[in-house]
């Protein structure tokens, strides 16, 4: 087959066509969320679908403020995410230039309690967890949560893999200039860290954007809940209302397509690189 | 001179102690490394210890007790154990766990490698499809799981409607997630959807690291496009692949959000799966020793796992 002069292989237009597919596949809910996110609730199931309402009801993205404290919900969300991302760089970036460039006792044993736990589910412990939180008074509080999702095995050995491949005569030419060991990890190592860090603050606030079980578990105050258990709240009070569902659940996905979009090129190669080295 | 015995005996003692401080310093700045580099990793291993470490010896000693929360704590002996055996519902959240895994882990490894290899090519767009399929993987669960109940709803979804405009009769129609034989289906088709970009990634990285001389000398032998795939990519990405599969299987192992949303576990226990049971028993029946034993069956399943896909990868 020719195209604008140029000679195409069948093998060519088939990729093409499976990619195109399988991409409709996974963007038409999205597709048809926002399409949906401004119909009446009696016009959002109508088949065929009204891809573009005729007479969109913007009002929905009105009511969804009033309806439910979804304000409140992206802040009590927003501060929460950016304590722990925050907490979670500093802590493991901190704890990873010592296992990877200091020595000292018992550092293999230290190490060793990391790893032992990457591959252990949350799941198995959050219970005996959450009665620790609940003896400590935290039930009920953002900090719980905080607790909870800022001192990880995962952000600590990504950190300490990365940091392994930085030669260790940087740190020991810096030494001799008279640095000490804060110094050296504030000025040369955090610089050089740039990758492994916006991975882990991809990860790190995906994961606390998103957790479900998490907040379900330890908040049950309205006025403390998460996008995600306020939105899942909202659903089962007005589970006719599809419009206003919709418009709320485009409204809890902006902030995570914003940073994805604007991180997504070291998301990938974070993915990447983390994936290799685990 | 007289005075020279008594300086020699000086300088000897000099030596002596300068050695003494000598050591006494090495051993001091020896301490000194040793504190600053705890002072490095306490912010985080303090939090970790506490909130980690400690709930999970935590865990495995309360599964062999008796304990709702509020009155004493009884040891138990084996009595959990037991009840897992006579439990229905752990029964069958064990085997719907199970079924989950082993149907969604190599569905979704082949798409991903499949996506990976078609979106490894010099395609028009490239990025733009690779973002596409990624987006799912970090979209909100809870408003992608509402989208995919709305989607597949058996009376008016616009998945049903299609499948009754090409001529499925009404009363063949697939009920989805209000089924019993379908909600295990329609919970892993979302699974797969929701992940296989994340995986897709992974494997694209692996892609990457394959030398393409390979390539070109299996091209030099006569080898088509289709023994390229079996003789030099899939033993390239083997690493790759044991990575995923590890991931994949743990990920399905404690399996729950999208459960909780899509079916609720329902109908009966259809689609119950073991972190169901587990947040049930603890969170609503207040039995935390027995959801404990729950968790203890969970780990275990994690460990053998991971340890018989370590030893296959050390045999290859």
């Amino acid at each position: 087959m020719r195209i604008a002069g140029k000679k195409i292989k069948p093998a060519t237009i088939a990729v093409y066509l499976t990619v195109i597919v399988v991409t409709v596949i996974m963007l038409l809910p999205f597709a048809w969320m926002l399409s949906a996110s401004l119909k009446l609730d009696r016009d959002v199931f109508a088949f065929p679908i009204e891809w573009i309402p005729a007479q969109p009801r913007w009002q929905n993205y009105v009511d969804i403020w009033t309806k439910i404290p979804l304000a409140l919900f992206i802040y009590n969300t927003s501060k929460l995410t950016i304590i722990v991302t925050l907490l979670q760089l500093l802590t493991s970036s901190f704890a990873a230039y010592a296992f990877a460039k200091l020595h000292f006792p018992y550092k293999n044993t230290l190490f060793l309690g990391y790893i032992a736990t990457i591959a252990m589910p949350w799941q198995v412990y959050m219970v005996p967890q959450f009665l620790l939180m609940r003896e400590f008074g935290l039930n009920n509080t953002h900090l719980a949560l905080i607790c909870l999702q800022a001192f990880t095995a995962f952000g600590v050995f990504l950190m300490r893999q990365f940091y392994m491949s930085i030669p260790t005569e940087l740190c020991e030419a810096a030494r001799i200039d008279g640095m000490n060991e804060y110094q050296i990890w504030a000025k040369i190592m955090l610089p050089l860290s740039k990758p492994a860090l916006s991975t882990l603050t991809i990860f790190t606030f995906v994961t606390t954007w998103n957790d479900f079980l998490g907040p379900m578990i330890y908040l049950t105050k309205t006025e403390l809940k998460t996008i995600q258990i306020g939105l899942r709240m909202f659903i089962s009070q007005y589970s006719a209302e599809y419009g206003l569902i919709m418009a709320a659940s485009v409204v809890a996905l902006i902030p995570v397509l914003v940073v994805f979009l604007a991180l997504q090129r070291f998301f990938v190669e974070g993915v990447a690189s983390s994936g290799l080295k685990g | 001179m007289t005075l020279a015995n008594p300086a020699l005996s000086d300088n000897r003692t000099d030596a002596k102690t300068r050695r003494k401080v000598r050591v006494v310093t090495r051993r001091r700045r020896r301490i000194e490394n040793a504190l600053i580099a705890y002072s490095f990793i306490a912010p985080n291993f303090l939090g970790f210890a506490v909130f980690t470490l400690g709930p999970i010896l935590f865990a495995f000693a309360l599964a062999f007790m008796h304990w709702d929360g509020s009155n004493p704590i009884e040891f138990a002996g084996l009595d959990n154990f037991w009840r897992l055996f006579e439990d229905r519902a752990f029964i069958d959240a064990f085997w719907n766990t199970i079924v989950y895994t082993a149907v969604s882990v190599p569905l979704t490894l082949a798409c991903a490698l499949g996506l990976a290899i078609l979106l490894n090519q010099k395609i028009f767009g490239r990025d733009f499809f690779r973002t596409a399929m990624f987006f799912p993987y970090v979209a909100s669960l809870v408003a992608v799981a509402v989208v995919w109940n709305m989607v597949f709803n058996p009376e008016m979804g616009p998945v049903n409607m299609l499948l009754y405009t090409i001529g499925i009769p009404p009363e063949d129609l697939p009920g989805w997630a209000a089924d019993r034989h379908w909600a295990m289906v329609t919970v892993i088709l979302f699974g797969i959807w929701k992940s296989m970009g994340y995986y897709m990634v992974i494997y694209l990285a692996g892609l990457q690291g394959i030398n393409s001389e390979l390539y070109e000398a299996a091209g030099l032998d006569g080898a088509n496009a289709w023994q390229k795939f079996i003789h030099v990519t899939l033993p390239q990405l083997a690493p790759t692949t044991f990575f995923v599969t590890v991931m994949l299987t743990i990920q399905s192992f404690k399996v729950f959000d999208q459960v909780y949303m899509i079916t609720q576990g329902g109908p009966g226990t259809s689609t119950l799966v073991l972190v169901y049971h587990i947040y049930n028993e603890a969170f609503i029946s207040w039995d935390l020793g027995y959801s404990s034993m729950i968790a203890l069956v969970l780990f275990l399943l994690v460990l053998v796992v991971t340890v018989v896909q370590f030893r296959r990868q050390r045999e290859d």
